[in-house]
């Protein structure tokens, strides 16, 4: 505890200082090694494992099941509706999942009833879902408009509040970087890809533009009267905002990190696949790749577009010739 | 100093949103009283069970269906929902395109299908009428087989007695269409006669096959009568166009024949064509004229409310819209509650685990935050009951994974403002001075943070279906929740501490203490944190406050650490790289 306070001072100070701008070079070849491989794994690995919302079928969960040997499931399965083939697993503790083909009305209820006798449950103990295969193309149309929607608007009010672009454009790639690598690590973890995962990405949108507009208002603090300073150059002010706002950065992440942990833990353990799994998995990772997004990718790019800036590099060299003066002069 | 401005304006807040709080729990109160509220929220279906469809309306020809098609393709699933006998369901649009219908317990399979089948109007004209509410007959009186209707001809026209055969003459005794009224038959054969009720009267009906098939109506709209002189009288109307040349042609036949018998006795049932939806008659008025170019309008006893009703249905017979099912979910009851139940567990350890953590971080400061955290859930969990009670608003499980999620976004907040409390005190303002400069900074941060996630969860709740509404709403209610505690609870309340011993002296465990923070005082004169080098920090200080805020922050700041670097160089000896003494960023390490 002490030491973490400690931490904090030392970093508020500048007394500890990480190089987040200064070695942007290795932040940025380390980000887009991880973005290509986020791209290069799904693809290599035959892709996203989609679920039954995408691909369309029947699906039954029975639970509270006390036999879970699943070719109980796939007798029944054959019995209710002769010739369909049915994957039966184990989602987790005493729930079985079935999942078919496409069943008319009149299978559903005989597998439904066969599944019944067979695993020896009452009837509220099964639920049964039939998807057509585009409602889950439906729901991932939308949720890209409302991507698209939501970055463009942000883009906008981040460049309206902040007074220049080159903050919407930073943490808008910051912002690109968390979803591809998100995506990835979920495509390796080889969980099903549902409607919920969905939403555990949208979430991550907003997630991460907020972490990143923390971080930047610091920024924007922090070099608001920069030009009339000779006190250090714009990427160094930019890095010790960065510093200064580290002990928040790493306070959130916990805090925003511990809920949708405890979600992935009872979601996984207790609940098995479904809504809170899939969409607390996305978080986790999404959470966590934000926070570095922000530090390592957002705030040094927000540093380099502007470097270049002739008043910021006349500025760089102020800072320089005061130094080299400091440094007679002592 | 005069402090007593801020504190009674921090105690004033505090009053105010303990009013806020108080008025939504008599609110509720009172709708618990009046038995229209309950202290529970009310649960999506994924939570309490039943079933919910996702119906994608089709419309024949056309790619896309309009604002306007998808209204009356509630209407008519509505309408088919109510009709089938389901109760507390409910009909909703979402994202533009489909229609959900969520209701209790497990429809049989013939309600499944009449929800889904394709709207089926037509016009058959009448071969028999009740002429008055008709139940069955009772078995007793029925018509003995032998005495039923044995055709001897082969019938002319759609209205010929002779389409009344004995299986018909047997169906039409047994249907009820008073309560309880028989199920209508919705895929009657349109080249066959059929039996009907009209259900706003009870009659009863035999109706010739299909004359005129819905596809052949053009349009339909409602208004006050025309007399004769023009003027417009108070009798509501239905105009009615068909498609020219099919429909104006059949139905100039229809009226033809109908109009015929019409003269020779106004009040045959014979004169009269029956509007039929779904195997309902919605309406059956007689010819009066000969329609010869398709346009016709009907007129009777109507209502606005009912003229409108029935120019809508025969819309719908306009617009031929099927329904695709997109899906079909059905959740038992005991495993809803198992989600619930289990999201709820995850939600308290999730709860727990901040608790713990803020309390570690922050120690009694940790309080502060544990206590907005209940506030705000508080307020999310009120302001759920009150959305529930007005708007019919269901709490689904991904909304729980939604409030969940918030968790931390709400304590991200209270981390804002207190670091931001915190960098006030290294740089060796009081508490009292630290709050409201922290507040200063930390207000705009906060602000323009949460409306980046109220704005996404604005666009996913507009753009979205399914579950990703439910969530994107608890999210944007979650975040306005934490803007309301905010700003009237944790910054009012800090206000107040800070001028407490506890924390106004930085008890070691208030989570600001100074001496922690590593703070150099600034304004206390002789401190105990005095180094040789203060008096030219203070006058540094001075200096850089006229320069600017951040600044002054940063020179005290620099100088700490020069002078470290200094005495490290000094010990180390001479000879060694300098340090700058007003810059640290790059040589700090």
């Amino acid at each position: 505890m002490k030491s973490f306070a400690t931490f904090g001072n030392e970093l508020y100070t500048g007394e500890r200082t990480y190089q987040f701008v200064g070695r942007r070079k290795l932040w940025f070849g380390i980000t887009a090694v991880a973005v290509l491989l986020s791209i290069l794994v799904p693809l290599l690995g035959g892709g996203f494992n989609f679920g039954i919302e995408f691909r369309g079928g029947s699906q039954f969960t029975i639970s509270n099941v006390s036999n879970t040997s699943p070719s109980i499931g796939e007798k029944a399965v054959s019995e209710g509706a002769p010739g369909t083939v049915a994957v039966v697993t184990n989602i987790a503790g005493k729930t079985m999942q079935v999942q078919t083909d496409r069943l008319s009305d009149d299978q559903t209820i005989k597998v439904k009833d066969a599944l019944k006798t067979a695993y020896g449950v009452a009837d509220s103990q099964i639920a049964s879902t039939f998807v057509g295969p585009s409602w889950g193309q439906d729901v991932s149309r939308q949720a890209i408009i409302g991507f698209i929607v939501f970055v463009l608007l942000a883009t906008i009010m981040m460049a309206l509040y902040f007074r220049t672009w080159r903050m919407s454009i930073a943490a808008i790639v910051g912002l690109l970087v968390v979803m591809v690598v998100t995506a990835g690590v979920y495509a390796a973890s080889n969980f099903e890809v549902t409607p919920s995962a969905i939403i555990g990405f949208l979430t991550i949108l907003s997630y991460s533009l907020y972490d990143t507009v923390v971080v930047f208002d610091k920024i924007r603090e922090n070099t608001a009267d920069i030009k009339s300073s000779t006190r250090r150059t714009f990427g160094e002010e930019v890095n010790l905002a960065v510093n200064q706002t580290l002990v928040r950065s790493i306070n959130t992440m916990m805090v925003a990190v511990l809920p949708v942990g405890s979600i992935l833990f009872i979601g996984a353990m207790l609940l098995g696949a479904g809504t809170l799994r899939d969409l607390s998995l996305a978080l986790f990772i999404g959470i966590i790749v934000s926070t570095f997004s922000t530090v390592f990718v957002a705030a040094p790019m927000y540093a380099w577009l502007r470097e270049h800036e002739p008043e910021l590099v006349k500025q760089a060299k102020k800072v320089q010739a005061r130094r080299a003066a400091e440094a007679v002069d002592a | 100093m005069a402090r007593t401005g801020p504190t009674s304006m921090a105690r004033r807040t505090l009053l105010w949103l303990g009013a806020i709080i108080i008025v939504c729990i008599l609110a509720v109160g009172g709708g618990v009283l009046s038995g229209a509220a309950s202290w529970a929220p009310k649960l999506g279906l994924d939570l309490e069970g039943g079933t919910q469809m996702i119906l994608a309306p089709k419309v024949e020809g056309a790619g896309s269906i309009s604002a306007e098609q998808l209204n009356q393709a509630v209407a008519i699933i509505r309408q088919r929902v109510d009709g089938s006998g389901v109760s507390e369901s409910q009909i909703s649009t979402e994202g533009g395109r489909n229609v959900v219908v969520q209701m209790p317990g497990t429809p049989t399979n013939e309600q499944r299908n009449l929800i889904k089948a394709s709207a089926n109007m037509n016009f058959r004209p009448v071969i028999v009428s009740s002429e008055a509410p008709a139940g069955a007959v009772p078995v007793a009186q029925r018509t003995p087989a032998d005495k039923l209707p044995k055709p001897t001809a082969k019938p002319t026209n759609a209205s010929d007695p002779n389409w009344v055969d004995a299986a018909i003459m047997k169906q039409y005794e047994a249907t009820s269409c008073v309560a309880p009224m028989t199920e209508p038959d919705t895929n009657a054969d349109p080249a066959k006669p059929m039996v009907a009720c009209e259900a706003d009267n009870g009659f009863k009906y035999i109706l010739g096959p299909v004359e005129i098939p819905g596809k052949w109506i053009q349009t339909a709209s409602y208004g006050l009568q025309t007399g004769a002189q023009g003027a417009t009288t108070n009798q509501w109307q239905v105009a009615l166009t068909l498609v020219k040349p099919q429909g104006a042609d059949a139905f100039k036949a229809v009226t033809q024949r109908l109009y015929s018998k019409y003269l020779a006795n106004p009040n045959d049932p014979q004169a009269r064509f029956a509007i039929v939806l779904d195997g309902n008659v919605v309406s059956a008025p007689a010819s009066q004229a000969v329609i010869t170019d398709g346009q016709s309008s009907i007129t009777g006893n109507f209502t606005e409310a009912s003229a409108k009703t029935l120019a809508d249905q025969l819309k719908f017979g306009a617009l031929p819209i099927s329904f695709d099912i997109q899906s079909d979910e059905q959740i038992s009851a005991t495993l809803g509650l198992q989600q619930l139940e289990m999201g709820l567990l995850a939600g308290l350890i999730g709860l727990g685990l901040v608790v713990v953590y803020s309390l570690f971080q922050y120690r009694a400061l940790g309080f502060v935050t544990i206590t907005s955290l209940i506030i705000a859930g508080g307020l999310t969990y009120l302001a759920i009951i009150l959305l529930g009670w007005g708007e019919n608003y269901r709490l689904s499980l991904a909304g729980v994974a939604g409030i969940i999620v918030s968790i931390g976004q709400t304590a991200d907040s209270f981390i804002v403002y207190f670091e931001r409390v915190r960098d006030e005190l290294r740089d060796g303002r009081g508490l009292v001075a630290a709050v409201d400069n922290g507040w200063m900074r930390a207000k705009r941060t906060i602000l323009a943070s949460k409306a980046v996630n109220i704005l996404a969860s604005i666009v996913l709740y507009f753009v979205s279906v399914g579950n990703v509404k439910g969530f994107a709403f608890t999210l944007g209610l979650t975040a306005v929740a934490d803007l309301i505690v905010v700003f009237m609870f944790t910054h009012p309340t800090l206000l107040l501490l800070a001028r407490t011993r506890f924390f106004g002296e930085g008890h070691h465990f208030s989570g600001l203490d100074p001496v922690q923070l590593g703070a150099v005082p600034l304004y206390r004169g002789a401190g105990r944190f005095r180094s040789p080098e203060d008096t030219l920090a203070v006058a540094r200080g001075k200096n850089a406050r006229a320069a600017g805020e951040a600044e002054r922050r940063q020179t005290i700041a620099e100088r700490r650490l020069a002078a470290k670097e200094a005495q490290m160089v000094g010990s180390r000896g001479a000879g060694a790289k300098k340090p700058e003494p007003r810059d640290d960023s790059k040589e700090g390490k």
